[in-house]
This record gives C-alpha cells, structure tokens and sequence, in this order.
C-alpha cells in the first residue's frame, strides 16, 4: 500500500461526502433556507452577532475546532493497524461529524443562535441542561491534564522545540501591540511573525532545551508540566486581546502551512505504509479494537467539543443559512484532513515493520511524538528538508495546538467555577485567580494523581477523555434528532450516528473501569464511574425525550 | 496589485478577529463602564477628585450614559440631576 492512494482516496472520500451527502443532508434534512434571517442579521450587534464572509467563518471555525487531539487519537489508534483508523477518520467524519457540526450549527441558528448547552435545555430538558455541564468540566479537566503531558513529552522528545515555541508568545504580543496601539495593518505583521517563528526553529537546532532531572524529585517530563500549568495560571488571567488572540490567529496560520507542507511531502514522497492493515499481534496491554477504537479517536472523526464552537460563537457570525452547510460540514472535513495526515505519518513515516513494531511497543506508546517522528521522515523524503528541522516543524505545530486549547480550557473552567461560586453564594470563589487557582490544582492533580506519577497521568486518561467527548457529542446529537422530529423530518441520519456513539462509549467505559479497577487507580475508578452514570443517564434522557417528541411530533416540516 | 493587498490585508484582519470579536468588545465596555463611573462619581454619593475634568465631558456622555444604565437593568436614569432620557 502506497500512502498517496491512501491520502487520494480519503481526500477523494471527503470531497465525495461535501458534494453529496452534505447536500442531501442540507436540502432534505436541515432544509438550509437562504432567505431564512439568520442571527446575525437579526440581532445584529457589532459584537456578537456579526454576519462575517464565510471563507473567514470557516477559517476560524476550522483552527478553532482543530487542535492537538486528532493528531494524538489516531497516532495512538494506528496500533491496531492502519484500516481501522483510516475506515473510522474517513467515515466517522463523513457520516458522524458533519452531519454533528453542521446540525449543532444549523439548530443553534434556529434558535437565535443559542448554545447546544441552553438547547439542551429547551429541547430535551433541565435535567439534560445539568449533565451537559458535569460533562464540559470533566472534558475541560482531562483536556488539560492530557495536553500538559503532550506538550512536555514533546519538549523532552524534541528539546530543539522548546525555543520556537516560547518565542511564540512574545510574537503575539508583538502582533497585538502592533494591531491595536499602533493600527497597522496585518499583512506584514503575519509575515515577519511567521518569518521570525521559522527563523526560531533554527535557533532551536542550535540551542536545544533541556530541563535538568530530578529537581523537586521530578523528571523532566513532570518538571515541565509544573512549568504549563504555571504558564496556563497566568495566561489564562491575562486579557485575551494581550495573548490568546494573536497566538490563535498566529497557530492558524501555522496550521495551514504545516498541513500544506505534509500533504504535499506525501505527494512528492509517496512512502510505503509499512504498518499492517490490521496488526495481527498486538501488544498485551491493547484493548479491544471494537469498542475502544471509536473512543480512542474522537476528534479527528466525530467531537462533542465541535458543537460548542459551532452553537457557540460560529452560529452568531453565520451571514446566511446556506452558508452552514461550508463552514460546518467542511470545517469538520479539514479537521479530518489533519487526522488522515496523521493516520499516514503514523503508519509510513517509518522504514520497516520493524521499526514500526519498535515504536508500538505499548497502547499508550503512540503519540504526538509518533507523529513529529513519522511526519519528518515523510517530509525529509519528500521535500529534502532535513528530518531534525522537520521534526521540530511538526513538534512546535502540535505543541502551539496544544497550548492555545490548555490556555482556553482553563479560562473556561475559571468561568464554570466563578458560576458556581455566584450559584452557591460563594464569593470567593468569584475571584479571578482564587478560581483559576482551583482550576489549575484539579488539572494537577490529575495529571499527578493518575498513571504512574511525574505528571503522566494525561495519556492513561486519553480514553476516558475520548468517551467523555464522544458523551458529549452523543448529547448534542440527541439535541438535534429531538429538535428535528419535533420538526418532523427524518432522524434516521442523527439518531443512528447517536446511538452508535453511546453504545460504543458505554462499552467502552465498562473495559476501562475494569482495567483502572485492576490497577487499584481509585481516582480513575471514581472518575470512570461518574462518566458510566452520565453515558447510562444520555442514553434515558435521549430514550425519554425522542418518546415525548415522537408524541407531540405535529408541526409541519417547515 | 494595491487592491490584491487590500484584500488579503481585510481577510486577515476579518479571520484575527472574528474568534474573539465579542470578548474584546466586553473587555472594552467594562473599561467604559468603570470610566462612567469616575465621571459620574459624585451624583452617585462618591467624592471624585477629577470632577473639574470631567464636568465638561457631560454632554458628551449622554449616549453613553444612557447605554450604560439600560445595560445595567435601570429603563431609566437612576440620577435625579442627570436625566438623558
């Protein structure tokens, strides 16, 4: 197997589902109407609700939905060969996520750009609307534990990424300076910040980082997560206009180029697959493939996170509701394109089985570094750039993923915790820091807490981070079916992907909690259980509310 | 050329901030709010010690003022001396 029919044929797969199927899903399902008055008309603002081009809604729907998680799930999921997880990215995106992103986009414009979360609770019930909070902070607590291990791995992996990526944070503030105090343009600002990073991933080469061992009784690897968390702590306080923004805008762009340069290597390269369709032995410690594979990728082929982004700031920029069918669909499909990428870097970036098996020596083996790994040998091949510079390349690009969604996740748990704190009557909770402080302990206690200590416990939990956005996406996907057969038009194409989803994650939460029970991991136990009640209570919720849809089914289809 | 420039510097201005469009905007408007309150001090019972400086930015404030106590939940002025609707 050559990877440019395999890139052909899932790129080809993904063209097909836009062209076709999304349409379908858009004229017989969804009903886009192009003379519907979206929000952002209706309530036009300036602020919120602003009708924006849709090239630019899908940009930034796009790099806000694509982070580092389809890089990770499919490089861990290729230990069970490279079929499975290429059938699942291509499919799952085409049957699962667009019909899942476009839907939480097209339902929130519906309902004047309301949140999947607030839908949640008209639609289905306030029950619903409570467990969809419980799930969002689990989400938000295991994406940062597992994003801070990433990231330090990577920096240990690759010590030649650690200066191109702090230099980051200092370009941004640069680029906001210059935009807001000094009204310059972007266009300059965007080449000498792309200029200057990739100036800095050769300063990298020559300087490489390395934090000592054993300072606090840490490894490096546990030393560096200390050093995130801390950097999240004060990121996260910080205006977003300072830091967040132009660190996004900036991780935007190097999306584009680094996606661009690894598609067109694999052209140019055309590397042999070496890794079987389906291993034949794998490791002892590997789970089934049925159900764990459709937990181990969750981004990448279907995402709960994806329906908050849409239903929450791409729904109130949406400029016509036609216009939901390209920025949904086609943003889940690029997202996709990210996994494919990883998919082929994972299983022909290496020269022999042998080292591959090398490699897959354990479940949790696999990683972004598997990727950096893999990528710069295919990058290497294809387009001579040395495999050191490549590797770096693709590390800074999985780490400045990693770290604007760790930036974001604790700002959004801050913002959970000082809601409870105005709930419970806690004022002090109510305080910036006290809440980002708590937000940021719980994440370390996880990260410490679980695995085998030193900061790991982000790659033990990656499954349970999967089901848990799989629960959310299974959430959002009931939301629709309910909304549509209140609507009275087929749910068939909602409510199958739904069903798949929670019947997998509930399998797949039971072999877990095993596992964790096993390695006498209580805090895992604990956390394993109070997902299985929220997956056993998505799956009453969905069975109650599709029944009393189904009896007060009387509108008309439009 | 100027013009392919023009557009490519409005597509990225568009794609920087459309993300964070709404959450700049509060940033700014808390700024405001909490400027309202300086200028606005001493009808509220609080001294103000630039009361010279911003007296003469009143009528300039009235659209703002009023904005400011419709956010706030108030239809109507809550200053007696100071009525903008």
């Amino acid at each position: 197997m050559n990877a440019i029919l395999l890139a052909v044929v899932g790129l080809a797969a993904f063209a097909i589902g836009y062209g076709v199927y999304s349409r379908f899903v858009a004229t017989t399902i969804y009903r886009l109407d192009p003379n519907f008055k979206t929000p952002s008309h209706e309530l036009e603002d300036g602020v919120d609700y602003v009708p924006t081009n849709r090239f630019v809604l899908w940009g930034h729907h796009f790099t806000s939905v694509a982070g580092a998680a389809p890089i990770v799930g499919p490089a861990i999921a290729v230990i069970w060969g490279w079929l499975p997880a290429f059938l699942w990215v291509v499919l799952g995106t085409i049957f699962f996520a667009g019909v899942h992103d476009f839907g939480a986009l097209w339902a929130s414009v519906r309902n004047r750009a309301r949140s999947v979360g607030a839908l949640t609770e008209d639609i289905v019930g306030k029950r619903a609307r409570s467990l969809f909070m419980i799930v969002i902070f689990l989400v938000l607590l295991m994406v940062n534990a597992v994003f801070a291990i990433v990231i330090a791995n990577l920096f240990v992996d690759f010590p030649s990424s650690v200066a191109p990526t702090w230099i980051v944070i200092a370009v941004a503030l640069v680029v906001g300076y210059l935009l807001y105090r000094r009204g310059v343009g972007l266009l300059w600002p965007s080449v000498g910040a792309l200029v200057v990073l990739y100036l800095f991933l050769g300063v990298g080469q020559v300087l490489p980082i390395s934090l000592p061992d054993g300072v606090f009784g840490l490894a490096p690897n546990g030393l560096w997560v200390i050093v995130l968390f801390t950097y999240a702590f004060i990121a996260s306080l910080l205006p977003v206009w300072l830091l967040l923004q132009p660190r996004d805008y900036v991780n935007g762009l190097q999306l584009f180029i680094g996606l661009g340069i690894l598609y067109l290597a694999i052209l140019l390269a055309n590397p042999t697959v070496v890794a079987p369709a389906i291993n034949p032995n794998p490791p002892t410690d590997v789970p089934p493939l049925v159900p764990l594979l459709f937990v181990t990728i969750a981004c990448g082929a279907i995402s709960g996170f994806h329906g908050l982004v849409a239903s929450g700031t791409t729904s109130k920029q949406l400029d016509k509701e036609t216009d939901a069918r390209f920025v949904g669909y086609l943003g889940s499909s690029g997202e996709g394109a990210l996994a494919l990428a990883t998919v082929i870097a994972c299983t022909a970036g290496f020269a022999s089985l042998g080292d591959w098996e090398g490699v897959y020596s354990s479940f949790a083996a696999g990683g972004a570094s598997t990727f950096v790994q893999g990528g710069a040998a295919i990058i290497n091949q294809g387009l001579g750039i040395p495999t050191a510079f490549a590797a770096t390349l693709l590390s800074v690009m999985v780490v400045l993923f990693a770290a604007t969604t760790m930036d974001t996740g604790v700002r959004l748990q801050r913002y959970i915790i000082q809601e409870w704190g105005t709930i419970y009557n806690l004022p002090v909770l109510g305080k910036g820091w006290v809440a980002t402080g708590l937000a940021v302990a719980a994440c370390v206690a996880l990260a410490f807490g679980a695995g085998e200590g030193g900061g790991t416990g982000g790659l033990v939990i990656w499954p349970l981070f999967g089901a848990t956005n799989q629960l959310l996406a299974g959430l959002t996907l009931l939301v629709i079916t309910v909304f549509l057969r209140k609507l009275g038009r087929p749910t068939i194409y909602t409510l199958l992907p739904m069903v798949f989803l929670v019947v997998m994650t509930v399998m797949a939460l039971f072999i877990q909690l095993g596992t964790f029970w096993q390695q006498q991991n209580w805090l895992l136990v604990s956390m394993g259980t109070l997902i299985l009640i929220a997956a056993i209570w998505v799956s009453l919720e969905s069975f109650s509310a599709f029944y009393r849809a189904r009896q007060g089914a009387t509108q008309p289809g439009d | 050329m100027r013009a392919t420039f023009k557009t490519v510097q409005d597509f990225l201005s568009e794609f920087y901030a459309a993300p964070y469009r709404s959450a700049v905007a509060r940033a700014k408007r808390d700024q405001d709010d909490l400027f309202m309150l300086m200028v606005f001090a001493e009808l509220l019972g609080v001294e103000n010690p630039a009361t010279y400086y911003t007296l003469e930015l009143q009528p300039l404030l009235y659209d703002r003022f009023h904005a400011w106590h419709t956010r706030m939940g108030m239809e109507r002025s809550p200053l007696d001396h100071f009525r903008c609707c």
